[in-house]
């Protein structure tokens, strides 16, 4: 006789299973980590300076996005209009994509696809040469960095110049992004300038840490770059498919002068990006700026379809890429993570983000959203420690613009993972052992009752209220935790005390739930 | 299988047989803000100004003395009035068309003039949408400073006001506030690579 407990089953990742779609290949772009995230985060728990940028800056942004929430009277409508729509676009996605093809194409730009970064980098190499380019300006697009674009083109002897300002320190400083909207939150003022005096050759060598002096050389920077520039290469926001209308979203310029200026326009976007109607567009305008940079609205959004004759750049392509987004999909209940626009509100209000950062997620995609996004691109064996990246506060839940339930896949992932770990072993996991244990005593009332006698030896190794270290087995959840020491007596045998015979009662109960 | 059949194939894999169904979305946003003419502009102005934008208003007959006071006060001699802009410039500035140009010789100029498509009160947002009284979108991006002349019926009030009101098929830019940044410890400065000034002039009874 076995207990229900309640715990996640298998049933559903089973059946989504069945149909098994390639995830991001291996090998290629910025999905995967070296390290696994505990062994991660403890480095950068370790770095005080890292922790002290983490907590100031993403301090100021939830004060910034809490006050433009606010001032909001339809915040809940525009959130669950907007998890809608893009509920909606996903459920006919091959419709919608078709669409924004025949409609972007009508207007004389060029759609190619790409199965996965491999072969997206290739038609972006492709369409450089072809362009003649031996370098090209960036527009800020987490897509490209998480199919390693940069790196194909260094490979082919193509220089890519990122222009958005945190871009820049990251790829001067031969950093890694650490966040999806502020990829350099982890530099200070006093490091940035640092890094513009060692790496920028033309910069001025009295150059302050002060925030305004630090753009003031950036803009010189990257002027002659961006009136020269022959090629640019941008992801996108959104997509409308009615309308075949591409739509960036950014603050400094860099966006509109990349968008702009060159001849040839390359726009690489994965395909979860597509909205279906025009005014679709107007929810999201307002959801995003004020969950991203905490702004009414940011200061430049950029929209185009094909080409408009006479301004702007003549030849224009958009690359739709899936790199494990169809596996995404097919699971059922981690699809809703293809909802995300990428504001990161779920990173500053994340506390297990503000205390790591980024970069110990090993993924271009960091805090809650990454921790279900990246394993389910990757599939999960190689990114198995992030779905376990969280105290499943619920922060993140609450912050979404577009409300997914991260909380709810992480638990959904963890089941996977722990169901994909038994499938390919023998022996029972640590989880199904204890599991299958627990199972067993519940079924029985006098199990169940020596089980609770047996747990309050543990009133022997605690002190001041709390267990700091089990013995083994157990020894691996105080590892990271303390355990709080079990009660004099149980609650069964203050029962027994106050009313009299505990048995009958618990006895109905276990027969009428066990299987 | 090309790339774009097998993509394809691979969603509707994904999504099975019994495809999920198409979610009514709820629009119970607001689409109107319920505002007077007068409180609409005095919105844009607030907004605009918090993002470090300067708003002047002025009669239709006044247009030529407050665009010569901007510019006066910028120091502005040169500047690009696009073909089809109907405002008029005061004795002394230099009148640059825009056509043809190249984009070093735009960032040669001290300023641009532009129209707009319209206004957005609730989130100081511009938008340009290529019409003659804009042109091409490197006009109003490599000059250092932007100032665009907006009749007051161009206004509406929301994000949502606007979207039926703008083209989806031509190049539309968003403009709300000077360009800026917020990537050193996710504080605003103001001023990278578009125009660091941006002035609004807001004509009011065009009609």
């Amino acid at each position: 006789m076995r207990a229900f407990l309640g715990m996640p089953t298998a049933v559903p990742a089973r059946e989504e299973d069945s149909r098994e779609l390639p995830v991001a290949p291996r090998g290629v772009g910025h999905l995967r980590g070296s390290d696994p995230f505990p062994v991660a985060a403890r480095r950068a728990l370790a770095d005080s300076q890292l922790r002290a940028n983490l907590a100031q800056a993403t301090a100021t942004i939830r004060a910034k996005r809490a006050r433009v929430v606010a001032e909001l009277p339809d915040w809940e409508e525009l959130r669950s209009a907007g998890s809608a729509i893009k509920e909606r676009a996903l459920a006919n996605l091959d419709m919608h994509l078709e669409q924004l093809e025949e409609r972007f194409t009508a207007r004389g730009g060029t759609v190619h696809w790409a199965r996965d970064a491999v072969e997206a980098n290739q038609i972006v190499t492709g369409l450089v040469r072809a362009a003649g380019a031996s370098e090209v300006v960036k527009v800020k697009s987490m897509v490209t960095d998480e199919i390693g674009l940069n790196d194909a083109l260094a490979a082919a002897g193509i220089s890519a110049v990122e222009t958005d300002l945190a871009e820049l320190i990251v790829q001067l400083g031969d950093d890694r992004p650490s966040h999806i909207l502020v990829p350099a939150i982890h530099r200070n003022r006093a490091e940035i300038r640092e890094i513009f005096l060692r790496k920028m050759a033309d910069v001025d060598p009295g150059l302050t840490d002060d925030p305004p002096a630090l753009a003031e050389a950036a803009r010189l920077h990257l002027r002659r770059k961006f009136l020269s520039a022959r090629v640019g290469i941008s992801g996108a926001n959104f997509a409308v498919a009615e309308t075949g209308t591409l739509c960036v979203v950014e603050s400094e310029g860099n966006g509109r002068m990349c968008l702009t200026l060159p001849q040839t326009l390359i726009t690489v976007m994965g395909i979860e990006k597509v909205i279906p109607a025009w005014a679709d567009l107007g929810v999201f305008l307002q959801l995003l700026p004020r969950s991203s940079t905490g702004e009414r609205m940011n200061p430049y959004t950029s929209m185009w379809a094909g080409i408009t004759p006479e301004d702007g750049p003549q030849d224009v392509h958009l690359v739709l890429l899936d790199n494990g987004r169809t596996a995404v999909l097919a699971d059922k209940t981690g699809r809703q993570a293809l909802h995300c626009i990428r504001c990161s509100a779920c990173l500053n209000v994340c506390p297990v983000y503000e205390r790591t950062g980024g970069h110990a997620y090993g993924s271009v995609y960091p805090g809650p959203i990454g921790a279900v996004l990246s394993p389910m691109l990757t599939g999960i064996e190689d990114n198995a420690s992030l779905p376990y990246a969280s105290s499943l506060c619920g922060a993140c839940y609450d912050a979404c613009p577009v409300k997914i339930d991260i909380p709810s896949i992480l638990v959904h992932l963890r089941a996977r993972h722990v169901e994909e770990t038994a499938r390919g072993s023998r022996l029972p996991g640590p989880e199904a052992a204890t599991m299958a244990l627990a199972a067993w005593a519940m079924a029985s009332p006098a199990r169940f009752a020596a089980a609770q006698r047996g747990g309050r030896l543990g009133r022997l190794l605690g002190r001041g209220g709390q267990i700091r270290h089990l013995p083994p087995p157990l020894s691996r959840w105080t590892r990271a935790r303390d355990a709080p020491v079990p009660p004099a007596q149980t609650f069964r045998q203050w029962w027994a005390r106050e009313h009299g015979d505990p048995q009958s009662e618990p006895e109905a109960q276990a027969s009428g739930e066990a299987e | 299988m090309s790339a774009r059949d097998e993509v394809l194939a691979r969603i509707r894999t994904a999504l099975g047989e019994a495809r999920p169904e198409a979610a009514l979305v709820p629009r119970g946003y607001r689409t109107g803000i319920g505002m007077a003419a007068g409180d609409l502009a005095d919105l844009l102005a607030g907004r605009l100004a918090d993002y470090g934008a300067r708003m002047r208003r002025c009669g239709q007959d006044e247009v030529a003395a407050t665009v010569g006071a901007a510019l006066a006060e910028r120091g502005a001699r040169r500047v690009v009035v696009p073909a089809g802009l109907d405002v008029p410039i005061p004795d002394g500035i230099d009148r640059v068309p825009g056509e043809p140009m190249t984009a070093a010789e735009l960032d040669a100029v001290d300023g641009v003039i532009t129209g707009a498509a319209l206004a957005i009160a609730e989130t100081g947002t511009i938008v340009l949408d290529g019409s003659a009284d804009q042109g091409r979108r490197a006009l109003s991006l490599i000059p250092d400073y932007h100032l665009c002349v907006l009749r007051d019926d161009r206004v509406v009030g929301l994000v949502t006001e606007a979207m039926p009101l703008l083209d989806p098929a031509r190049p539309l830019t968003w403009i709300s506030g000077p360009s800026a940044t917020s990537d050193i410890e996710l504080d605003r400065v103001q001023g990278v690579h578009g125009p660091r000034t941006l002035e609004v002039i807001l004509v009011t009874g065009g009609r």
